[in-house]
């Protein structure tokens, strides 16, 4: 496309997805004062923040301390939120090409990557991102059902995602109550008969994927004791050269926390959590009813490929683990958006430094970009999502310059709200989440706990519309 | 960190050879492409050889002109990886054995090329990414 002159300021750029990747790259574009831009944020929640709200543990508010930061950048005057706007269905990429010069997904990784194991769908077979959703409120998952009366709970994946869920299935009623877990999942876990939860890793534990905090966390939980073969904690000889050659503190603080956890004897607390290293699922076992009754797994060994990566192969050694609730924690995986081309096997949108890429020339599609989960696969921390937003935005700014954007036809700022209102679309302002936030903090405060969220659309409206008629009256 | 991260914001383009290729046509596309290396792929697509600005420096060393083939000056075989290969891990092996070129090959297809330099930011960002975390449950906000 031939280069033209800079679009008439301001820049108008539209964000789908208002995560942490979403409001690091707001901050990028409004936090500068060379070039005017507005910026247009939409998700298909009425609420933002993405997997801070829905996704962080309910016991880990300091990570969502973050949200301060996306509340200040939503203070901008040319900053506005058009919460439970569907991209695809209420908005399409032609609008977003009419009404902006740039579109930024930052729509993250909405689903599971699955095991690709026999009798992955069998009834008790979840994906752990769907628990991780129902326990946070997500509206989506709220209604969905787990099994909590099975005594054995496999988890499959030894990331922070996979601790999340073992430690949220060993909370006692008491400290589930102190977070902002939602009172039906209060309700659920508080009456679990689960008595042991199995950690399933591929690998060994030099290679796991959790971080220090989260392990060393386990081991102050009052309802559970946790669990390690000492011949499983010890490093095999791949593993420690490695270490020793890395000379990486942090993980060899994790080494030793693990190896802490194989000595300690059992205090007879009523739950434990069973650290597994060096198996890897194979089947899930049908009860014959159709439900999971166990785990078929096989024993790994560590080979080092050219690389010097350490994978995991299979011996000849299988076991059973007894287990009739399963969730696979092996990773998030991204959604194709409509009209949006989309690596299936990544799971990501191919883009070159977060410039989306046409997949059959390698070109960068102009105007369009991504950041967060959907730019780089699903890893890292919710703060890996500002260097990668600042990339893109760097490059949203070069390209503007040169002119390679959208040529919107419509670029007036009142044409999305026009637009949205002409379509029926009942949207969430960012006002209305401040007082949506307000009123769960509110409610959180009576009850002892940091906020009692509302987890369905239709209950945000009612409390919005009662609380505006309140002021009204009062 | 996973290989399949540095790849996902890389795009799948790899400037490629093949062994026949003339010399001189590989240098003058290094040149005017402003690349540091050019992988050679075999018959069935896959990665045999890498050519490098340092083949080429090493053969004007040695005084020879470039009248032959990529195959009389390239560097092979060559160290391959995978989506699923640990950053840490290769970034340790490429210093070792001082390699900056690594072609990625998935599902017996190239699915393309980080550079040391690719893999040293990915990690740089990630370790800016935790810091940024970790300050904010520290501070608050």
């Amino acid at each position: 496309m031939a280069a033209s002159r800079p679009p008439a300021h301001p820049l108008r750029v539209a964000i789908v997805g208002a995560g942490p990747a979403a409001f690091f790259a707001a901050e990028s574009l409004l936090r500068q004062e060379t070039v005017p831009v507005e910026v247009d944020m939409f998700d298909r929640l009425p609420t933002p923040y993405g997997l801070v709200r829905h996704g962080v543990a309910p016991d880990h508010q300091r990570i969502k301390a973050v949200t301060r930061s996306f509340a200040q950048v939503a203070e901008h005057p040319h900053f506005r939120f058009f919460g439970n706007v569907e991209f695809g269905r209420d908005i399409t990429l032609d609008d977003l090409r009419t009404h902006f010069h740039q579109v930024l997904f930052a729509t993250g990784a909405q689903t599971d990557r699955r095991m690709g194991i026999p009798g992955e769908d069998l009834r008790g077979s979840h994906p752990a991102t769907a628990f991780v959703a129902w326990y946070n409120g997500h509206p989506d998952f709220r209604d969905h059902v787990f099994d909590l009366s099975q005594e054995h709970v496999v988890v499959v994946g030894v990331g922070n995602v996979a601790l999340d869920v073992a430690r949220i299935l060993c909370l006692s009623p008491a400290e589930l109550r102190a977070t902002d877990i939602p009172a039906y999942a209060v309700d659920a876990l508080s009456n679990s008969r689960v008595r042991e939860v199995h950690l399933l890793g591929r690998r060994g534990p030099a290679q796991a994927a959790f971080t220090n905090p989260e392990l060393k966390e386990l081991g102050g939980l009052a309802d559970a004791d946790v669990v390690l073969r000492p011949d499983e904690a010890d490093l095999d000889p791949l593993s420690a050269a490695a270490l020793q050659q890395s000379g990486d503190r942090a993980l060899a603080r994790r080494v030793e926390l693990l190896r802490d956890y194989a000595c300690r004897p059992p205090t007879g607390k009523p739950r434990r959590l069973v650290f597994r290293f060096l198996v890897a699922p194979v089947e899930l076992l049908d009860d014959g009813f159709g439900a999971v009754a166990g785990v078929r797994v096989v024993r790994n060994r560590l080979v080092q490929a050219d690389t010097g990566t350490l994978s995991a192969e299979p011996t000849g050694d299988f076991e059973t683990i007894e287990a009739g609730l399963v969730f696979r924690s092996v990773g998030y995986r991204g959604v194709p958006l409509p009209g949006v081309p989309f690596h299936d096997r990544w799971g990501v949108i191919l883009n070159r430094v977060g410039r989306v890429l046409d997949q059959s020339t390698d070109d960068p599609i102009p105007g369009e970009y991504v950041s967060g989960w959907i730019k780089r696969g699903p890893s890292g921390v919710v703060g890996t999502n500002k260097p990668d937003s600042v990339e893109t935005v760097a490059a949203m700014f070069e390209d503007a310059a040169l002119g390679l954007t959208f040529q919107p036809a419509e670029p007036a700022r009142d044409a999305i709200p026009t637009l949205l209102c002409r379509r029926n679309v009942e949207y969430f302002t960012f006002d209305d989440w401040l007082r949506l936030d307000a009123l769960e903090c509110a409610a959180g405060a009576a009850a002892g706990c940091p906020r009692v969220k509302f987890t369905s659309v239709s209950d945000m409206r009612a409390a919005l519309q009662s609380s505006e008629a309140q002021s009204a009256a009062g | 960190m996973k290989m399949a991260t540095v790849l996902a914001t890389k795009g799948p383009g790899v400037f490629t050879t093949t062994a026949a290729a003339p010399l001189t046509d590989a240098v003058r596309r290094l040149a005017a492409n402003n690349i540091g290396a050019l992988i050679v792929l075999d018959s069935h697509g896959l990665p045999e050889g890498i050519l490098s600005e340092r083949d080429v420096v090493r053969a004007l060393a040695a005084g020879n002109a470039f009248a032959g083939t990529v195959g009389d000056l390239m560097t092979s075989p060559i160290t391959v990886g995978g989506p699923n290969d640990d950053v840490e891990s290769v970034l340790r092996t490429m210093t070792a054995r001082h390699f900056r070129h690594l072609p990625i090959v998935e599902d017996g297809r190239l699915a393309g090329m980080v550079t040391i330099a690719d893999l040293v930011h990915a990690q740089l960002n990630e370790a800016l990414g935790a810091v940024h975390t970790l300050e904010t449950q520290l501070m608050g906000s």
